[in-house]
């Protein structure tokens, strides 16, 4: 079997994009059955979803998580090891919030990452760059009081994927992240800003609307950046869906 | 303010998401745990070896209890759950075969088990529903014609387990649930 090329993936991706005046709510999220992802082609569902309206629903709350799931070493992804990884050390950091506004305080954030070449600490990942042995790539984290998160790491290489011929992922962290109710669940991808490959992403591209990628990149900041040690980047993280005490305000 | 898109999964959580012991939500020896397992299948009818499931499942509070993956502060590795605690929730990925298995506790407060699946190729996670008890009825269940209310519930394979297999896309597909 041969793979499609870029080309080929590149225009069903310029088929797919929403046109802007069409970004509503929910167009935030990417439709699951996006073609230009070919993995995504037998993985969807085809009926629709079928709505809960139930109020006392027991997905309206969440699981619990509290100190003793993570230690404070959990969110330095640069520690842990004999040695220090190679890369560019960075910091990321921003607030999760609810639809609202509000902050989701207390709250369990995980990340996952390749390590400076572009290779994930995976037995079944085969991209031919190192391994880094003082680099593993997960880290978790407790949101504060204001909703924050923090996290120490290098920032992450491209790396290339068997989508279509010459596919290659822009660099990305995975973050896992938990409201206060499990349909508040999110699991995504943060980008660096100016990355060239974002136009040739299907996963990237999979969120049609301009509007909604611009919320998967993070911003450098240089007042986060840190004399002599580590750049800066901030990201704020917004979870949708209701919570058991979702208020008439949040429309 | 406009949501942040959700992205998959991907190939390569491995070594991030799942923990050990995350699919034993009910301590080790407890007299009432029960077996819940089954394969996840594609639109092919194939089963899907990197899905990872999440289960869900408060108690008569509707709360759940912190400890699921608790960490030795001395190590920073895993230290497992206390052995006592029933927290309501659960990870589990899915082997080389796409099956996955757990223990846990009949549910009380609410008649099923709330399940969150992601997977490579899944861009949006789907949450769906395993109803143990085959007498259950619920407004959602009363709303589904019967052969789509079944894959909502669960096959009874002797007195303490239960088979439920999730089925992403084609004729059995099963019910994937919307909140609003
Ligand atoms: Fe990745």
């Amino acid at each position: 079997m041969t793979l499609p090329t870029q080309h080929d993936i590149s225009q069903e991706i310029a088929q797919l994009v929403a046109t802007d005046t069409a970004t509503s709510g929910t167009a935030h999220h990417p439709d699951r059955g996006y073609a230009p992802y070919r993995s995504s082609l037998l993985r969807h569902p085809r009926q629709p979803l079928v709505a809960v309206g139930d109020p006392d629903a027991a997905e309206l709350r969440g699981p619990v998580f509290g100190t003793t799931d993570v230690t404070e070493l959990d969110a330095d992804l640069t520690r842990g090891h004999t040695g220090e990884p190679l890369g560019e050390r960075i910091t990321v950091t921003g607030r999760v919030l609810d639809r609202g506004g509000r902050p989701v305080c207390g709250q369990l954030v995980e990340v996952w990452q390749a390590n400076a070449s572009g290779r994930y600490a995976h037995q079944r990942d085969q991209h031919p760059a190192p391994l880094d042995p003082h680099f593993t790539g997960a880290g978790r984290c407790l949101t504060d009081d204001q909703g924050r998160y923090a996290f120490t790491t290098i920032k992450p290489g491209a790396y290339p994927w068997r989508n279509h011929h010459n596919a290659w992922r822009p660099a990305h962290i995975h973050f896992s992240l938990f409201g206060t109710a499990f349909t508040q669940r999110l699991v995504t991808q943060m980008y660096f800003p100016g990355d060239p490959l974002f136009p040739y992403d299907p996963i990237l591209q999979s969120v049609t609307s301009s509007a909604a990628r611009a919320c998967l990149v993070a911003t450098y900041d240089h007042d986060l950046t840190v004399p002599e040690w580590s750049l800066g980047y901030r990201w704020d993280i917004v979870l949708d869906g209701p919570t058991a005490t979702w208020t008439e305000e949040d429309h | 303010m406009h949501p942040t898109p959700s992205q998959t999964v991907g190939p390569f959580y491995g070594y991030a998401l799942p923990f050990p012991g995350g699919g034993e939500i009910a301590p080790a020896g407890h007299p009432d745990a029960i077996t819940v397992h089954g394969h996840v299948y594609d639109g092919a009818g194939a089963p899907i070896p990197d899905a990872l499931l999440e289960f869900w499942q408060p108690g008569d509070g509707r709360a759940g209890r912190p400890g699921s993956l608790r960490r030795d502060p001395a190590t920073g590795g895993f230290a497992g759950r206390d052995g006592v605690t029933f927290t309501g929730f659960g990870r589990i990925a899915t082997d080389a075969d796409g099956h996955w298995a757990i223990r846990t506790l009949p549910p009380s407060g609410a008649p099923y088990l709330s399940v969150c699946v992601f997977a490579r190729g899944l861009l949006h996670h789907l949450f769906t529903r395993a109803y143990l008890d085959p007498d259950a009825t619920d407004p959602l269940l009363a709303g589904l014609a019967p052969e789509r209310r079944a894959t909502l519930r669960t096959d009874r394979e002797g007195p303490r387990t239960h088979r439920f297999d999730i089925r992403l896309q084609g004729p059995e597909e099963t019910v994937f649930l919307d909140f609003r």
